[in-house]
């Protein structure tokens, strides 16, 4: 505003921008050399001088990837549903109904936020192995159908739903379920969207529990298959990069397309949290 | 009298619509959550290889823990990750915030790339940093460094170095989270204040000591404990990069990986059990000092 400060936030700006563009030096690497062939990986240049997409060929033909995305993909999308479906249904009845034992189970579901996966994964291996759940889609599924954290967040925006329309509902005959469904639901939209991101993004990258449930190479996720990479192509970087970008690209999207969503979710959930 | 007779069935009619939306997820937190975290502490007392009858030996797992050279090795490691990592991430994110919050132009712009490591997939990110990590003429790194005729670094094969080369993209994803979050905490400091640290002819360095950063308390604790029990728990990374080995000699080995291979590499269930009750324990102290610190004000 005063033209003493016009230069410094020009500096500023430029210095932001800088460090923007180190930031996303490593994704420029990733895709440039995906597109590039065995020799040109040993030359300095950024962009490939013939641009080949022999890499993703090989990828998609010889190996289990698109196998594992499909997985991923599968995996990811049951339990961000399974998630928004069952973290709604408690935040709403914690939320909105009035019965006896509700701060005890609100408490109770809040405390799960304390357990480390890392402590529950021995128990998990234990039940799985018991029941015949490793190797299955069931057994990659099941830790993660429910989240105390998505329930939380619920329940702080069903709390925003006024009550004289739930209310109104009632007077009308509308079951509760419906209430939830068609009154209460439409309301809490923006929270919604923002479990489903951080959701979907969270199993798409999810690591620990997978790679000690699947053994079976059929049924890796992406990054449990990615991992399995430094035996296989070692030396072949342009094929790991490709490997690489292929398991980024899809967050990469979903990012540019909802980036508004997503950082207004951290914002919410960070000031609600 | 009987207007309050049906008042009283509609609220157990409610009750009992509300236990119908519980009832499938207390059955899940209960077998899922509560049950495996019980059994956790209870297989911490056992000596037990997963395949034969789980044998009660107390407290023992934990005095071997104590004599175990590599368990000491491996909470130093954890340690330096999590002091190193907020360190270094904590400050970084605040300037970059504090910077981006009065840039109007191409703030979203901005920010985006700022915020793009977040949401990305640890084991891929892990493999360009591991093939930028590499010797000339592979490695990025080392090829910048012999253009300035700098020595050629090891990285990831050197003992004393592989720890900060694993952490150097566990700080780089999660910077972006930290640069939102400082954001929202930023916008929410009402401009009256800086306002009339202006009419009082405050400069920058007083507003940022006397009510940016005393309006910032809630939201640095929040990021502190956020990101203590983010890098207390750092995994990804170190597998992706060393192989699952947390290598060389156990270097970059963190508490996590150890359980990891303790349970999964040699069955040792107990002894695996009653390390991942150390990482509770861990934790939940910096959770309560949350709480304290929070409410200390």
């Amino acid at each position: 505003m005063t033209p003493r400060a016009a230069p410094g936030r020009t500096i500023a700006w430029t210095l932001l921008f800088l460090g923007g563009v180190v930031m996303v030096t490593p994704f420029i690497y990733m895709l440039a050399t995906s597109f590039k062939t065995n020799v040109e990986v040993y030359q300095l240049s950024l962009l490939p001088r013939s641009p080949t997409l022999a890499n993703y060929a090989q990828l998609i033909g010889a190996s289990g990837f698109p196998r594992w995305f499909a997985n991923s993909l599968l995996i990811a999308a049951l339990t961000t549903a399974s998630v928004l479906f069952f973290d709604s249904l408690v935040g709403y009845a914690l939320a909105k109904f009035d019965f006896r034992g509700r701060r005890l189970v609100f408490v109770a579901v809040l405390s799960t936020l304390m357990i480390p996966t890392e402590m529950l994964v021995l128990p998990w291996y234990i039940m799985s192995k018991t029941f015949g759940w490793l190797d299955t889609y069931w057994g990659l599924l099941f830790p993660g159908l429910m989240t105390g954290f998505g329930t939380f967040l619920m329940k702080q925006f069903f709390e925003g739903v006024p009550d004289e329309l739930i209310d109104a509902a009632r007077v009308d005959g509308w079951s509760e379920w419906r209430i939830w469904l068609e009154v209460a639901m439409p309301l809490v939209t923006p929270a919604l969207s923002a479990l489903a991101i951080f959701t979907f993004l969270g199993n798409w990258t999810a690591f620990l529990w997978p790679l000690i449930v699947i053994n079976d190479r059929d049924l890796y996720t992406l990054p449990v298959g990615l991992a399995s990479f430094s035996s296989e192509f070692q030396t072949e970087w342009e094929i790991v990069m490709t490997g690489a970008s292929i398991a980024t690209v899809p967050a990469l999207l979903v990012f540019i397309a909802l980036q508004k969503y997503i950082i207004r979710g951290i914002m919410l959930a960070g000031l609600k949290g | 009298m009987p207007n309050a007779d049906r008042r009283l069935s509609l609220t157990q009619k409610r009750a009992l619509s509300a236990w119908a939306f519980l009832a499938l997820p207390i059955v899940f937190y209960v077998s899922i959550r509560f049950y495996p975290a019980i059994d956790a502490f209870f297989i911490s007392l056992t000596d037990w290889n997963i395949l034969g009858q789980r044998r009660f030996i107390g407290v023992d797992n934990y005095w071997r823990m104590a004599a175990d050279p590599v368990f000491w090795k491996v909470m130093v490691n954890t340690f330096l990750y999590l002091v190193v990592g907020v360190g270094v991430s904590l400050p970084l994110g605040f300037v970059i915030a504090y910077y981006l919050d009065r840039v109007e132009r191409g703030h979203a712009l901005l920010r985006g790339l700022y915020f793009l490591p977040h949401i990305t997939t640890a084991v891929a990110m892990a493999w360009v940093w591991r093939w930028f990590y590499q010797p000339v003429p592979v490695g990025l790194f080392n090829d910048i460094l012999v253009s300035l005729d700098l020595p050629q670094q090891p990285f990831l094969r050197s003992t004393e170095q592989a720890l900060y080369a694993v952490l150097a993209p566990a700080i780089w994803a999660g910077l972006g989270f930290q640069v939102v979050v400082f954001l929202a905490g930023l916008k929410a400091i009402p401009r009256t204040y800086y306002e009339a640290a202006e009419i009082d002819g405050a400069g920058a360095w007083r507003t940022l000591f006397e009510i940016t950063l005393p309006q910032l308390r809630a939201t640095i604790v929040f990021l502190v404990v956020v990101s203590s029990i983010a890098f207390l728990r750092i995994f990804d990374y170190v597998y992706a990069m060393t192989s699952g080995q947390g290598g060389p000699l156990d270097a970059t080995k963190p508490l996590v990986l150890r359980i990891f291979e303790t349970a999964f590499g040699r069955f040792d269930m107990g002894y695996a059990a009653a390390q991942t009750v150390v990482l509770f324990v861990l934790l939940l102290a910096i959770s309560l000092l949350q709480l304290r610190l929070l409410r200390a004000r």
